[in-house]
Formats: C-alpha cells, structure tokens, sequence
C-alpha cells in the first residue's frame, strides 16, 4: 500500500473565517498531524484559484486524500470534489471541515476558542478522511416524465415550458379547474391588464397540449424512490360524471335546485350550484358534484341534472381512482393560502359586515364575480363613499407572521386605482413602508399619489362601528397614528378592505414530508440555495416554483416556474443522473442470516437470499440512512462513506487533546472482533 | 475563556466541558449550518460529526467518545415524524433509552447522554440545546471516563440514580 499523503487546506472565506480563527497557526499545526504532507491557507478556498492549488498538490505532492476547512459541505462539498476529481483523485477520499459555520460565526468573540475548535475540526476531519475508500457514483436513467404538482400560474408556466420542449408532463391540482388565485383577480398590476386575458390562453393551451396529462380533482398520496425514478400514487376524486360523454354544456348546474355559498373561487361571496364549474373559462370544462352539498347524496332524491344532461354524462356511482406513475423529476408549486382575517379581531372581520378581504374586494370587482364587477358595499346596492385599505394584515407582524408578504403593496394600490375608478369614492391606504421594488412598480405608486389616493403612515390600532362624534355615526370608523404628523387619526369609512398576509398552504408540511423537502420556519418550502439556487431542493429531482417557496407577485412566480422547467430539462437532457453511492452493503461472507436488518430498512432495500441463508441490500433501493448497519450485531454491514472506522476515527480525531489523547497522541483501537 | 465553569462546578480548573454532537445530515447538521448564518452565538463546547440520519447511531459511537475524553454527547436529528428516512429517529429513541440505562451501570450520569430534535429551520433551537446540554455538562463536571470508570465513588453517586 502506498504511502498517506493528506492535503490539508484551511480557507480565510475572506473575513469570514480568518476574522475569528488563526487560520495561520492551525495551518501550520496542521502541518503537523500525522500523514498530512501539505498544509496551506488560503484567501478563497472555492474560488478557482484555490481549486487550482488543491488540483496542483493532488499532481505534484502526489497527494492521497484532501481535507479543506472552509464552510459547510452543503455549501462546497461538490465543489471540491469536482476540483480532486479534475486532478484524479477519486472525489470521495475528499472531506469538508465545516470550521465556518460550525467554528467562527458562532463563537465570533472567542479567538482562543474558535481556533481550538477549528483544530478539532480539522483533526478529525483528517482522521476520518484517512479511513474513506474510493467509490463510484451510481447511474440512473432519467424517466422522460415530469410530474407537475399544482396548477396555478407557476406550475401551468412549469408544465408548458418542458411540454413544449418535447418531453411528457403530468400536471396534477387538487380543484376541479387549473388557473390557481389568478384566476380570481380581476387586473393585474402595475400595467392593470386583464387578469383572465392573459391566464386563459394558457390554461387552454395546457388543456390541449398533446405531451401534457392533465389530472385535475386530484392529489398526490405517496411518492417512492429517487432522482430520475420517482414512484408517485395519485387519488383521482370522484368528479360523479363521465368525462367521455361531458360536453361541458351547462345544462346540468343550470337546473341544479342545491344553491351554496363558493368559499374556494368567489372567496366566500358568491354562490354555485351543488354541480358546479368553478368558473366560465375553467380547464378542463366539464363540471363536478360536489357530494357534501348534492341533495341526492343526502336524501337520495333529486337527479335533475342526470334528468337534463343530454349526454348521459352523470355519473353518481363514479368512484375514486388510484394513478400509479413514474416520474423522473418533480416540480412543486402548491402555492399559498390568503391569511385568515378573523385572528385579528381589532379589525372587525366576520362581525362588521362592510370588512372585506382582499380576495373578496378582488371578486367584487371582477367582471365575471357576484356584482358583475360593481364594487359596492355588503348589501349588495350601495357604492361607497370612502375606503380605507389596511396594509401588513398578519405579515411583519410578530404576533402572525414576521415576514413581508412582497405583493400586498401593489395589489392595495390597484384596489385604489380600482375603487377611484369604479366608485370615485376617497380611498385612504394605511401602511407601514409604500415597498414597490421591481420594474415599473415605482410609477404606479407616484400615479396613484396624482390621482389622490390618501396615504397615511401608521398601522392601524382598531376598526369599530362605535361612533363618538356625530359624523361616525353608520361607519367604519379606522383608528391609527399618523407616525408622519404624529397624531392619532379617526377616519370614518363605507368599506375597509384588509390586505391579508401570503401564508404557506395549510397542509404544505405534509407535502413537504410526502416529497421529502424541508420548510422554512414559516412554512414555505426550502430552497437549496437562497440566492443560488432558488428552484431546487435538497431533495435531488425535487424542484419549487411560485409562492409555495415564498410570497412573489406573478412575474416573480412565472420567472420560477420557468426555471424550474429549465432544471428538469437539463436532467432529461442528460439523460442518466449520478446517485451519491452512500449505501450500505453486506459482506456475505460474515453475514449470520438473522434478518434483524431486514425488518429495520425503511425501503424494504434488504432481501433475505433462502439458499444463501444471507441478507442482501438492494442498491437501486437503498437511500444509505445506516440504521441497518448500526443495527448488524455481527457488525458486517458497512455504511459507504459512513463506515463504523471512519465514524470512530472522527471521533478520535474531534477529541485529539481530551483526556489521556493529549498532545496529538492519538490511542490505535483495538481490532474489531471478527 | 469567555466562560468561567467554575462557577457550576469547581473542577473545571484546567480545562472546559467537551461534548462530541451527532448530527444528521438533513435536519440538525442544517440547523446547526443555520446557526451559524445566522450568527447565533453558543459556547464553544461541542464538537461535531455528521451522520446521515440518527438511525445510523451506533452505541458504540457514544461509549467511544465518553471513552475517548468527551464529557457529554449530544445526538440530534429530525423531529419524530419528519424523518428524512421515514422513521430512523426512533430507532435512535429505542437505542438511546438502552443505552442511558447501561451507561449508568458503568458510573456514567445519564444526563450526560441527550438526544434531541431540531428541524432545518430551527437554528434557535439548536442554539439553545447546546446552551443547556453545556450548562448540565459544567454542572456535573469533567467526566474523565479513561480514569474513573472504576472508580468505586462514582458507582456509589450512580446507585441512588439506578433506584
């Protein structure tokens, strides 16, 4: 066996690292460490110029395993296993010590200490590299499909882009009709075109795609497997009529006798029939029954619309259906769910009648909603005489959410445009700061302030029907400080509309668990890389777009709905994709046959061999967790890349002046017991 | 030092608490990461490692640190239910409950050996876990295991734990 060489290379990360840890000294202490035959620091470590020191040394000192100091191996592990790959050496004898994130951001007022842990770090960073063995990535085809999960703007955008690129799509949402909370707006800001105009041409061109699968009135139950080969069961719901023969006429809910109020598209403010399609222009066309409200489900009676539907379409006996697919990648774009007004009692919604919400104030003043588009109060006649708009209703708001919901600014100053239009009536928008970052926005801001749109500074403490002056009396009367003129300010008002706050979907942890991604603490899903890389997750060939990542307005989702399109189409394109060879494997040899591994894997991965009387695992199954491996009482199942030795020498190497280890004295463990 | 242990206990004179961290990879190791970003400050007494997932949790690993030097071990993975692989963290609750058990029968205060949860984006958490485990581990004072694992007035401080 040739000789350990190991590299050891501490990065500065410009200030980052070098402001807390000696980074000279633990290079040269590191010089030290048994078989490292470089140490060296350096400013950047990840830039190419540090890449290239690595490769040089990996060439010239002939070295054998490299251990780089640096940040996080979710950061730049890649990174520098490309870097040894390029100097061939085989990437897995390459270990990160996470001496940023670990060591100097969190003791930044400790040098002594921070440098400590840096050597800590290192030392068993070395200790451990020394135990790696080479390994080989595993190969897995890409299965051609994409599976699209949500269809609201962003994943219609996702779905078109890889369909129209060729490759298949199954698009999945969970309503009756794709189109998602666009299709509720009336307009759209800054440029107040029409919302419907330019959403329905793509809904129908996802409707008549020939490479995209529609399956709407569904939901994704389970998802197996990995990049390239996911296993997904799919619960399509019961719509209770017969697609085939459906030809969307209308004559069904014409005659449908159950009237209930449409808490999902008209927010709570129109209502639908019991058979229903969610609106005029809904993808695909044919209706649904609802059974919870249907009066046939209730008393067995009734079946007017199987009575009048010319086509023979309905279908009462129409059961759930299970899909089973495979997909090679996965796009979520769940989106978000609107804050829900009443936990702010002090604002009156739900008990004063003329308190709206924003997607109640987006219905009522959409042609195609309750009023036809009139905007007037909850009676149904009067147009109001003034409005006040309350902004940060639940966003930066620590009793709610902390966050900035990025859209409600420019969607409260197109409900101004709106009313001033509609009504004439005074508009007062009541804010904490006016944000209106990105293109064109700015102007739309200084448009509404000409046309006299009332601005007041301060967030609003109360809204009350209780009246103390003459002039109150009937209105909503908005308390708030003027923080700009330092004056508490009544202001009686007809109608009060509450910006509420983009929340994370109710059930977006659930989803998360299901397709194995992380939530930030809000709720929302998290990226791989915040600035980097937005649309992909931990979870490889699982991508995000739109507001399930985050609050974004519609260019914003659009923009990452086509990016998520991108990644999956350079997977495809590269047809097989590299699995982290992290798996566990038996030695057969020693393998006593007692199947305690095979009841503890969570894939089913480990098959018990009858006429060998030994367990094997299944690679292309196994996801290399390791529980069986610490599980093994005869210890033969090795963890690759987490071997038992390489684990035991880290901590080792972590507790090199501990104890009786001492001065870089580190103690030989006994042989394992064979 | 930034910290003065004496203050818990008199014997940390010539050195700090120690506590090797077991991580995975998904939840914890990234709240720690997050930590970190966020510049939430902790004591300098845990070193890590990383596992993929707490069901990787050898026992040996933690009689290996206490052995080693480490005068506490903290494990940590993803909460219950949010396993990256399905149910790992409880298989590393089952381990763990065996082996506190044992580890008092070698004279090893059970309190030295936590496991505990912390998701992604929970650096707050992890933060304040390391702060506590740090304050148990300078109360109960350096461990020393290489030396007193035999040593009869450990076993007899262990006997009223045991019951």
């Amino acid at each position: 066996m040739t000789e350990n060489r190991v590299g050891v290379y501490i990065c500065h990360c410009g200030h980052n690292i070098a402001g807390t840890v000696d980074v000279e000294e633990v290079a040269l202490w590191a010089a030290g460490l048994p078989h490292v035959a470089v140490s060296r620091d350096y400013k950047f470590m990840c830039s190419s110029l540090g890449q290239e020191l690595v490769e040089a040394d990996i060439k010239e000192q002939h070295l054998t395993h490299v251990v780089v100091a640096a940040c996080s191996p979710h950061m730049h592990e890649p990174t520098f296993r490309q870097a040894c790959e390029r100097a061939g050496l085989n990437p897995y004898l390459f270990e990160m010590a996470n001496i940023r994130e670990h060591a100097s951001w969190v003791h930044p007022n400790d040098r002594a200490a921070a440098t400590d842990k840096a050597k800590a770090i290192i030392s068993g960073s070395v200790r451990r590299v020394l135990e790696l063995s080479p390994l080989e990535p595993l190969r897995a085809p890409i299965h051609e499909t994409t599976l699209v999960v949500g269809g609201g703007i962003a994943g219609i955008n996702t779905a078109l882009e890889i369909a129209n690129a060729g490759h298949p799509v199954v698009l999945v949402e969970r309503e009756p009709s794709i189109g998602g909370h666009m299709a509720q707006f009336d307009k759209t800001f800054p440029t107040l075109d029409c919302a419907a105009c330019i959403l329905t041409p793509k809904m129908f061109e996802v409707g008549m795609h020939p490479n995209i699968k529609l399956l709407t009135y569904s939901e994704v139950e389970q998802v197996d497997g990995y990049v390239g080969n996911f296993t997904v069961r799919i619960r399509k719901k019961a719509r209770k009529i017969n697609t085939e023969l459906c030809t969307g006429c209308g004559d069904c809910w014409g005659r449908c006798p159950a009237k209930v109020v449409d808490n999902i598209y008209e927010a709570g403010i129109g209502y639908r029939t019991a058979i229903y399609r969610q609106f005029p222009q809904a993808v695909p066309k044919y209706p649904v029954i609802d059974v919870e409200t249907c009066i046939y489900y209730k008393n067995g009676k009734c079946k007017a619309c199987e009575k009048f539907c010319p086509t023979g379409a309905i279908d009462f006996d129409q059961e759930d259906e299970i899909i089973l697919m495979q997909a090679g990648n996965i796009v979520l774009a769940t989106g978000y769910d609107l804050f829900d007004a009443r936990r702010i009692p002090a604002y009156g919604y739900g008990r004063l009648a003329n308190v709206f919400t924003s997607m109640e104030f987006e219905r009522l003043t959409n042609a195609t909603g309750p009023t036809g588009g009139k905007v007037v109060l909850r009676d149904g006649v009067t147009a109001p005489e003034s409005v006040a708009i309350i902004h940060c209703v639940g966003s930066r708001d620590k009793n709610y959410n902390v966050y900035c919901s990025a859209t409600c600014c420019m969607a409260a100053l197109k409900f101004a445009h709106l009313v001033k239009e509609k009504t004439n009536a005074e508009v007062y928008n009541f804010y904490i700061d006016m944000r209106t970052a990105f293109k064109d926005y700015e102007a739309f801001y200084i448009r509404l302030m000409e046309e006299g749109t009332h601005f007041i500074r301060g967030r609003v403490a109360e809204v009350t029907d209780a009246a103390r002056i003459p002039g109150e009396e009937g209105k909503l009367i908005v308390q708030a400080e003027d923080t700009l003129v330092g004056k508490q300010r009544r202001i009686p008002v007809d109608m009060v509309i509450l910006m509420g706050a983009m929340e994370p979907k109710d059930d977006a942890k659930e989803v998360a668990y299901r397709f194995g991604i992380g939530c930030s603490e809000a709720g929302f899903f998290t990226e791989r890389h915040p600035k980097l890389d937005p649309v992909a997750t931990m979870s490889e060939g699982i991508f995000i777009a739109g507001a399930c990542q985050g609050p974004k307005d519609i260019p914003a989702t659009v923009g990452q709905g086509a990016a998520a399109a991108a990644r999956v189409l350079s997977l495809i394109g590269q047809g097989v994709v590299e699995i982290e060879p992290v798996r566990a494997v038996i030695d057969e040899s020693r393998c006593s046959g007692c199947r305690i591994c095979n009841n503890l894997c969570p894939y089913n991965a480990i098959d018990y061999l009858e006429e060998e009387g030994v367990s094997r695992v299944n690679a292309a199954l196994c996801k290399g967790c390791g529980t069986c491996v610490a599980a093994c009482p005869s210890q033969v199942i090795q963890g690759q890349h987490y071997t038992f030795d390489s684990l035991m020498s880290q901590i080792e190497g972590l507790l090199y002046d501990v104890g009786n280890n001492q001065n870089g004295h580190v103690r030989v463990m006994e042989p394992e017991p064979v | 030092m930034a910290h003065d242990y004496n203050e818990f206990n008199p014997a940390w004179e010539e050195r700090t608490p120690v506590i090797i961290g077991l991580l995975c990879n998904w939840c914890s190791y990234r709240a720690a990461d997050l930590a970190g970003t966020s510049r939430f400050g902790y004591p300098a007494t845990l070193r890590d490692l990383r596992i993929m997932c707490t069901g990787r949790l050898d026992p040996t690993f933690v009689v290996k640190a206490l052995r080693e030097g480490a005068d506490g071990v903290l494990v940590m993975g993803c909460h219950p239910g949010q396993c990256h692989y399905d149910a790992g963290n409880y298989k590393a609750m089952r381990r763990m409950a065996l082996l506190r058990r044992t580890l008092v029968q070698l004279g090893v205060h059970p309190d030295r050996v936590q496991l505990a949860w912390a998701s992604a984006s929970q650096g707050t958490v992890f933060t304040e876990m390391v702060k506590n485990m740090t304050e148990t581990i300078a109360r109960l004072g350096p461990l020393n295991w290489q030396d007193t694992a035999f040593d009869e007035s450990q076993h007899k401080e262990m006997e009223a734990i045991r019951g």
